[in-house]
């Protein structure tokens, strides 16, 4: 996309659904000053959406929690949707997801309430334009800072995006099904424990890793509170403030867990008695109040090479080195208008 | 000796001894200091806090063995380091009425008259141990032991943006509007996060403060201003 002037394209909101955020990776860089890094809670399915409209990591997209929005396009885009399984309808017709498509102008895209996981992420070519804050275009709800207008969209809003397609005969790409994550409504928490778990009885951490939590109804992009077998602290739920990382688990008095997301404040007062691994905190940001979670302790070079396998499987696509199955060739009428799409498997 | 502490798969929490005070701090600023500047390809960021620093890398970037011996190393030779000049900001704070609604409660508590909180609270060096819990709010170290009073028991209230408060042996600015559990005593005219701005934060980890009391016509005079770069430079003394 690099130095090709791209003409904006705009499109609108019509209904927004009761979390739709402008999200990009993360905002690094300023945790030191209290800025949160906020960004994509399921950094995979975020990836996967700009890999598959062929976007450079790091482009700002559309993040929906539990019901995703109804959009008007002005013009044409090619968008891709992934993360949790939704059905997902062009002017009323139902498109698979993660695969890409061309979406004419004048259409409107809309989704069915999220069947599995909570939360889906849209890519649009080129990539979402709303103003960078602190080098990330990023939504932090809570400080109302950065994405658009620092908040959750609401009906009525206009938007751009950088890649508006300039002609209708594209490629488009698709993920074969084995590489979908799955949405369980039980999954299991990779860990490394620490950096506090010395701050525990021995029964506390035995219950941690035996027990089975559940997400309560106070789960949002900031963290989930869990229920379950109680935690208990040696002696008292109070350490010196210091920094937090998303997926910390802080413990505070109360002895239930609370996992720290991507909205999370930058320090805490509460013991942290273990850090989810990377490439699971996709699948936790995947759960719904209701859902169970376990977790597991791995050694950290385990965690690393998880972090490697994953990185590796993202090269392949981002450098087409995968194999691409034989291309197969549909002709769409869409509003009067025909289309010839190709479309490509990405196979390894 | 510090303590190496992984956080994760992407931090190590370098941890010196477990308290509150000057000299632990000292260390942590030299180390958080050397990290920003000898290892600054090989971290991402860094969150130093008042006695550990929460160093953030890329595990595919780094191997974290490497990383760990970095940083121990750093550690032996950071002690004979002399950290950047530490800045010194005079801020501006309008006590009492409406704009410290809780002056005349820290008063009672502790038995002072409100004019002798703000004089106490006014007199002294604070540091800036931590910036953290919103963007820009900064940890204050410092507050005499006679004006620590307990907070809130419900923080549900709202507090308005520059409100100065005590919650047990701390004192802090509300860099943005949010509720909190804090005794206000007074607010500042002076913005503490502007978005817009280059450098959108007034305060730095280790600055030292100074409160100095103002009027009401100070008070309107000052939260005129903008208070980007140049302004700042204003409450820059010493």
């Amino acid at each position: 996309m690099k130095g090709r002037k791209l003409k904006l394209g705009e499109f609108k909101i019509i209904e927004a659904g009761p979390c739709t955020t402008v999200q990009d990776r993360g905002r690094y860089g300023y945790q030191r000053y209290g800025m949160p890094v906020a960004g994509a809670m399921d950094d995979f399915s975020y990836k996967m959406a700009n890999l598959l409209v062929g976007n450079e990591a790091g482009a700002a997209v559309l993040e929906y929690t539990f019901q995703g929005p109804a959009i008007k396009f002005f013009d044409g885009a090619i968008i891709a949707v992934t993360g949790a399984r939704a059905a997902v309808y062009l002017n009323g017709c139902l498109l698979p997801d993660w695969q890409s498509f061309f979406v004419p102008g004048g259409s409107v895209l809309s989704f069915a309430r999220v069947e599995q996981g909570a939360r889906s992420y849209i890519a649009f070519q080129g990539g979402l334009q709303v103003e960078e804050k602190l080098k990330s275009r990023s939504t932090y709800l809570r400080g109302e800072f950065g994405g658009y207008q620092g908040r959750k969209l609401k009906k009525d809003d206009c938007l751009e995006f950088y890649g508006q397609p300039q002609k209708t005969d594209y490629t488009c790409r698709y993920l074969p099904e084995k590489f979908i994550p799955d949405y369980p409504s039980k999954v299991e928490g990779r860990i490394i424990l620490g950096p506090q778990v010395e701050c525990f009885s021995e029964e506390g951490a035995k219950n941690f890793l035996k027990g089975r939590y559940k997400v309560t109804e106070q789960a949002d992009r900031m963290g989930y509170r869990l229920e379950g077998p109680e935690i208990k602290h040696k002696d008292g739920a109070d350490i010196i403030s210091d920094g937090v990382a998303a997926g910390s688990i802080q413990v505070p008095g109360h002895q239930q867990p609370i996992i720290l997301l991507a909205d999370c404040q930058t320090t805490g007062g509460y013991p942290k008695i273990a850090t989810v691994i990377s490439v699971d905190l996709a699948k936790i940001a995947q759960l719904k109040p209701g859902d169970i979670i376990s977790f597991r302790e791995i050694e950290l070079a385990e965690a690393h090479r998880l972090l490697e396998e994953r990185e590796k499987l993202f090269q392949q696509i981002r450098t087409r080195k995968m194999k691409f199955g034989p291309s197969k060739f549909l002709n769409l009428k869409i509003n009067e208008d025909n289309y010839r799409v190709m479309i490509e498997e990405i196979r390894d | 000796m510090a303590n190496y502490k992984f956080v994760g798969d992407k931090g190590i929490l370098v941890e010196f001894e477990k308290k509150i005070a000057l000299e632990v701090h000292e260390q942590v600023r030299k180390m958080d200091a050397a990290v920003n500047s000898f290892l600054a390809d090989k971290v991402l960021e860094t969150i130093p806090s008042y006695h550990s620093i929460l160093v953030f890398y890329d595990p595919l970037e780094i191997e974290v063995n490497n990383l760990l011996a970095e940083l121990k190393r750093l550690e032996k030779s950071c002690s004979e380091m002399s950290p950047e000049n530490q800045r010194h900001l005079e801020i501006p704070v309008l006590y009492g009425d409406e704009f410290g609604p809780d002056l005349d409660y820290v008063a009672e508590y502790n038995d002072l008259t409100p004019e002798e909180v703000i004089d106490l609270h006014s007199s002294q060096k604070y540091r800036v141990y931590m910036l953290g819990f919103t963007p820009g709010f900064p940890y204050l170290g410092g507050l005499p032991e006679r004006l620590a009073t307990p907070r809130r028991k419900n923080p549900t209230q709202k507090v308005i943006a520059g409100s100065v408060g005590i919650a047990g042996d701390q004192t802090g600015i509300y860099p943005i509007s949010s509720p909190g559990g804090w005794r206000i005593i007074g607010n500042t005219p002076l913005s503490l996060f502007v978005p817009e701005a280059q450098d959108p934060f007034l305060f730095k980890p280790g600055d030292i403060i100074e409160f100095k009391a103002i009027d009401r016509n100070c008070y309107q005079v000052l939260s005129e201003k903008t208070w980007d770069e140049d302004e700042r430079k204003e409450i820059e003394i010493g």
